[in-house]
């Protein structure tokens, strides 16, 4: 890897990523999976797995997955966060069993919200 | 619409970014702040923007952060050491393992910082070995920025050097204390030792140390890009920007929080935390664990800060808040505390090794209805004396989960030790299993469930418990349809 040589090298490399995050977040469904120590416990994994399976067996093919850190709704692992193209992310929780399947065939294919929506009740720091 | 309570910069990027890719990382502003401290403000800037802004110590004690820098820079040194202390223990708190886990370059960033402003370039994360996913993400993060120059040798290009390694915990609670996390840092037994000097003169063999929280650490490089104004401009006169609580126990949402400095206790079990679950009635909140102390129902309206916190007992702590309902024995939990202390003291210091001891006896013989009005002044006496005479900050804030219930639930003390009976229905001993004559329709499912076989009578007709023969275990209660026996 490129080492950064400088404070311009580094926002220059932070602009790249930025427009690549944006382009992804308007062509792309993004699902982002909790999977800290918590959400791994709680069959975060399985549910990544699920639904990359349900992904493909209905064909949609335009699903990116990520998974990050804590997303601190301990009472509702395991949470999978959705941003359909162009739209604001929502967060589900309780996904158990077969809900991950449905987060596809309903969510991610036609917009149909399903049940276990934890709204943002936070503001956060971003710079 | 639902109500913004929470204020997430400590937590900012947790939950939102890959924690395992450092381009996640700078792709939502990763390592400006150190970039800007090396191109743009000396060593003496960083730290009075530290200073300016507020930030105190989010560990437990609340000391300034750039205070603490502040002295670290001004002894000429060698080598001089950043720590970051992630050995977190208490019970039921989970926000250091969160942040390491979701947002490890940024502990990362920040202790670089740390570094930058009091001239040292060595770091060190002291964390528990029971957090295996956080280490293998931290030195992950660790490996993935040296590649990109953002650690290592020669920052982005500048002088600057910075290079992390990890030391790990066995687990021990007094470690996290920092002059005891010193000790075990170096290969010595995790015992505290008296300040001073003060780790800022002669901390990590015996040179310039600066131990940071891991919270107070992912505060930092917000602070940097947003401002000193912007942080001291959240929270009270007196504690600034944030806290990030473990809010679990009875409370329906159990989960991570951050909320401003000064939000009432209010705002936080109802609005946030979602109330108390099968409509019970809020009791109390232990904060800052097994040194804090119990906020309770009198207290839903005080502004949660350092300072009003210390004024009730208790202690802002790492940020573990342990909810109660009306169904808690306020006697149990402090004995539940104090179990825990005694089998953590490192037994340095007689007060703290002898006095947990002697505390846990006491609260003992009262829940088991052995305890004398005489009991309750000596535990008073003797905690106070322990605050005052333990070494360290484990023994000297160890009572405080027995002074703070006593400060508001005497009555309950009182009941323990007067009448023999616990009002929450929890200590066994003190418990009396009743059949209700005009209820009992002699269905005989509760002597059938009794694992003593010591309630009696004929099908159809009220049953009897014979109390000397009975264990309190509660199974003809469960068993019950027609709520014919009652727990007193």
């Amino acid at each position: 890897m490129a080492k950064i040589k400088s404070l311009a090298e580094l926002q220059k490399k932070r602009d790249e990523l930025q427009a690549v995050a944006a382009k992804t977040k308007n062509e792309k469904v993004i699902v982002n999976v909790s999977l800290a120590t918590c959400g791994i416990a709680s069959g975060g994994k399985e549910v990544m797995e699920a639904m990359k399976q349900e992904a493909a067996a209905l064909g949609i093919n335009n699903v990116e997955f990520t998974m990050s850190g804590c997303m601190t709704y301990c009472f509702a692992e395991p949470t999978v966060e959705i941003t359909l193209p162009g739209k604001e992310p929502v967060v589900f929780g309780y996904i158990k069993g077969d809900k991950a399947k449905e987060l596809v065939s309903k969510y991610i294919k036609s917009g149909e919200l399903v049940d276990g929506v934890i709204p943002a009740s936070y503001e956060r720091i971003v710079f | 619409m639902v109500d913004k309570n929470q204020l997430r910069i400590a937590t900012r990027n947790t939950g939102f970014i890959d924690p395992e890719s450092v381009e996640s990382y700078i792709a939502v502003g990763g390592y400006q702040a150190l970039g800007k401290c090396l191109a743009e403000m000396k060593p003496a800037d960083v730290i009075d923007l530290m200073k300016n802004s507020g930030l105190r110590g989010r560990g437990g004690a609340g000391f300034p952060t750039g205070v603490k820098w502040g002295f670290a820079a001004k002894y000429a040194s060698d080598t001089k050491y950043v720590v970051c202390n992630a050995d977190e223990g208490d019970p039921g708190a989970f926000m250091d393992r969160a942040v390491l886990e979701g947002d490890p370059h940024n502990v990362l960033e920040a202790m670089a910082i740390g570094g930058y402003a009091i001239g040292g370039n060595k770091g060190t994360i002291y964390i528990r070995a029971e957090y295996p996913l956080a280490i293998a993400r931290l030195k992950l993060a660790i490996q993935q920025a040296k590649d990109m120059g953002l650690l290592g040798d020669n920052i982005m290009g500048t002088d600057f050097s910075f290079d992390i390694e990890l030391k790990y915990g066995a687990g021990a609670f007094v470690c996290g204390e920092e002059t005891a996390l010193i000790a075990s840092m170096e290969g010595n037994r995790g015992e505290p030792y008296t300040k001073p000097p003060f780790p800022a003169e002669a901390g990590y063999w015996d040179k310039p140390t600066i131990v940071n929280n891991v919270e107070t650490l992912a505060n930092i490089p917000a602070i940097i890009m947003k401002g000193a104004d912007w942080f001291s401009g959240i929270g009270t006169e007196t504690s600034k920007g944030t806290k990030v609580f473990c809010i679990c126990g009875k409370i329906n949402n159990v989960g991570l929080i951050e909320v401003p400095m000064g939000t009432s206790l209010k705002t936080v079990i109802y609005d946030v935390g979602g109330g108390i679950p099968d409509g019970k009635e809020f009791k109390a909140v232990q904060t800052g664990g097994p040194s804090g102390g119990a906020l309770t129902y009198k207290d839903l309206d005080a502004p949660i800060d350092y300072e009003n916190l210390v004024a009730r007992q208790s202690m802002m702590g790492s940020g573990g808040m342990i909810v109660m309902d009306e169904d808690d024995c306020m006697v149990a939990v402090a004995k539940f505390f104090l179990d825990f202390t005694m089998d953590e003291t490192c037994g340095k210091c007689t007060p703290c090794r002898i006095g947990s001891k002697r505390i846990y006896e006491i609260l003992d013989k009262i829940t088991i209805g052995q305890g004398t009005e005489a009991d309750l002044e000596k535990l008073r006496s003797l905690s106070h004396n322990i605050k005052d005479t333990a070494l360290c900050g484990l023994g000297q804030t160890m009572p405080n989960p027995v002074l703070s219930t006593m400060r508001v639930f005497e009555d309950e003390y009182r009941a323990h030790v007067i009448d023999k009976k616990c009002p929450a229905g929890v200590c066994a001993d003190l418990l009396e299993f009743t059949v209700v004559e005009e209820k009992c329709v002699g269905c005989t499912l509760c002597a059938r469930v009794c694992p003593v076989n010591c309630i009696s009578g004929k099908p159809k007709e009220v049953h009897v418990i014979d109390q000397a023969a009975c264990i309190k275990c509660g199974a003809c209660l469960d068993k019950c349809k027609f709520d014919a026996i009652i727990k007193q």
